[in-house]
């Protein structure tokens, strides 16, 4: 049994994906993953930062990588082969987007609304319906700082982003520890950066608005069920109310950041703090340990779900 | 004219501000358009009007007696939203289910399934609200946990916001903008008659803002910036003024770092209400400047609307 045990405490550790996620945007989502992948990446382990931040993604700011690949993500969209389109007006009808319109000589496509569900391709009687790739925006990776790094962009100008976290969910690597550096809020583009990780970091900070946001994310993480714990950063700005309800609600504090100017400036220059202040990467390095080993099982088993 | 206060990358100090210009504007409503994370209300002695749902779109469902476990409605969906494996126990004895959270309402399951056993119902995103505050009346929304339709929501506001400005002959719409630049974005800003950008002096920031202002240049509608917390890297903030001076965007006003800002937040009020100190006045400076833009910006639409006019 023990031997069993081991191997799949073994197998868990040898992959591992952490989200890091706020309802509040500009918490310190970013500081936080991009620090603590870099702290990992240097005591050996094989570390992967996935900035699922795609309409702005900044990781790459302070991990500064090499790019060495790039790629287009595309969304299919439907085209009229008007060889064969008699327009009985059924791929309009189907379309649940209002993607498609069919005028008495001519097929309307509007491509910012398709969804690249299929259905007008696959329920064309006439199969007048071919369906080509449109790009909405691009998927770079690389290294920067001994990490593994990968970043999807959207195109400016496009609306609908979760395709590209999709898309980068699907080139993650299937083995060492993985980052995934959310968008903020907790709608559709939120769930996908989220869903399907190991645990949830959300990052907070003590003011009504962090109070707010945090209540949001965590219904979302618990609607999900996914294991989660709390950062508070900048724990000294506001008040004792994100203190009380994670109490309230017995969801655990990871960890508390307090205000530093310091740390301000050195964001905005694009460093990496941990480079700078050698105990802030250190509490962050206690903090992954922490998680890793109640993912491992050997927790108190106080790992919210 | 709809003022529209946007940032790219969030936690720049929109919302804190538009209640500081909430508080210094006449005639106006405001609409808070970050719907999954909403937060103007907090600082503006709301009291919270009726809820109203907002139906949007729909989600497929499978009906459990007529289901025959043929699979054929997973191989039709894009979304890997049709499951069949046991998720939790809650899900015990059911055969195919439909993950609400990856569903996009497509319906092309319904089309394809042999016992016509998945249906397509209504699907309630969230709710909405008009409410009254010490400073007008307050348009916000609450979209559900894991809801796509955001901009949907936002198009609805602002409906709702044009209403009640053209009932209560107001000229001005304040919206609180969400982050970053895809789909609540854009429905925030498409047609709207003035951008405010409110950056900060950080790299990031400064990246974001440079997609942003792509974004608004492609809709085009007249932007400024506003850089606030300008003190905490002064390279960065006279680097932004050099991008802005080359660009030809103005600089509508810099404002310094205030811990007031979070003292006056944890009181549930706008900065301008709760202090008078130096970024106060900066702030006034910057409203000032706003008004002035917002009604050239208002000439030029009317001239503009006035020249179609004639053309027709």
């Amino acid at each position: 049994m023990r031997a069993e045990h081991d191997t799949k405490v073994k197998e868990r550790i040898e992959r591992l994906i952490i989200s890091i996620a706020s309802g509040k945007g500009g918490t310190g989502k970013t500081t936080i993953a991009a620090n603590m992948a870099y702290m990992l990446a240097h005591s050996g382990r094989t570390v992967t930062y996935i900035d699922c931040d795609v309409e702005e993604p900044n990781g790459h700011v302070f991990l500064k990588p090499d790019y060495v690949r790039k790629s287009d993500v595309c969304v299919p969209i439907p085209k009229v082969n008007y060889d064969k389109c008699n327009f009985c007006g059924k791929c309009a009808e189907t379309c649940q987007f209002n993607a498609i319109a069919v005028l008495a000589d001519k097929v309307m496509i509007f491509p910012s609304l398709c969804h690249g569900c299929g259905g007008c391709y696959h329920l064309c009687p006439e199969e007048a319906i071919e369906e080509t790739d449109r790009p909405i925006g691009v998927i770079n990776s690389g290294t920067g700082q001994g990490v593994n790094f990968i970043e999807g962009r959207l195109n400016v100008g496009e609306a609908i982003s979760p395709p590209i976290t999709r898309a980068l969910k699907q080139v993650m690597p299937i083995s060492g520890i993985s980052f995934i550096d959310a968008p903020p809020g907790t709608s559709c583009p939120v769930i996908e950066a989220v869903n399907d990780t190991d645990y949830v970091i959300l990052v907070t900070e003590p003011t009504p608005f962090g109070l707010n946001d945090l209540k949001l994310a965590v219904e979302m993480v618990r609607a999900l069920h996914l294991p989660f714990g709390v950062i508070i950063n900048r724990a000294d700005i506001g008040d004792d109310r994100v203190d009380k309800y994670c109490r309230d609600e017995q969801i655990e504090i990871l960890l508390k950041i307090p205000f530093d100017r310091s740390i301000a400036e050195s964001y905005s220059r694009g460093d990496l703090i941990s480079l700078k202040q050698d105990d802030y990467g250190r509490r962050l390095m206690d903090v992954y340990k922490n998680i890793e080993s109640r993912i491992n099982g050997n927790g108190t088993g106080n790992t919210q779900r | 004219m709809e003022l529209v206060i946007l940032s790219g990358k969030g936690g720049t100090g929109k919302t804190s501000l538009v209640g500081s210009l909430a508080s210094l504007a006449e005639k106006k409503v405001l609409v808070d358009c970050d719907v999954d994370a909403a937060d103007l209300h907090l600082i503006m002695k709301t009291k919270t009007g009726p809820a109203h749902d907002f139906i949007c779109g729909s989600k497929a469902r499978v009906i459990q007696d007529k289901c025959m476990i043929c699979g054929i409605c997973s191989g039709y969906c894009r979304f890997g939203a049709i499951k069949n494996e046991p998720d939790s126990e809650a899900r015990f004895g059911e055969k195919f289910w439909i993950d609400q959270y990856a569903c996009e309402g497509c319906g092309v399951c319904t089309h394809f399934c042999p016992e016509d056993a998945i249906e397509l119902i209504d699907n309630v995103s969230g709710q909405w609200y008009i409410s009254e505050t010490a400073y007008g009346p307050l348009v916000h929304a609450r979209l559900g946990i894991a809801q796509g339709n955001s901009g949907r929501m936002v198009s609805l506001l602002r409906k709702e916001a044009a209403q009640i400005m053209e009932k209560n002959k107001f000229d001005l719409t304040i919206i609180d903008g969400p982050p970053g630049i895809g789909c609540p974005v854009i429905a925030s800003v498409t047609g709207a008659g003035y951008v405010m950008i409110v950056t900060e002096p950080s790299i990031s920031a400064f990246h974001d803002m440079e997609r942003l202002l792509q974004l608004t240049r492609h809709f085009n509608i007249p932007t400024g910036i506003c850089i606030n917390k300008f003190d905490i890297n002064t390279d960065m903030t006279a680097r932004i003024e050099k991008f802005a001076g080359d660009t030809g965007i103005e600089i509508l006003g810099k404002i310094a770092y205030d811990p007031g800002f979070t003292r006056a937040q944890v009181q549930g009020m706008p900065m301008i209400e709760y202090a008078d100190t130096a970024v106060t006045g900066q702030i006034k400076q910057l409203w000032e400047k706003l008004q002035n833009n917002l009604m050239s910006a208002g000439k030029k639409a009317a001239g503009r609307k006035e020249t179609v006019i004639k053309l027709n």
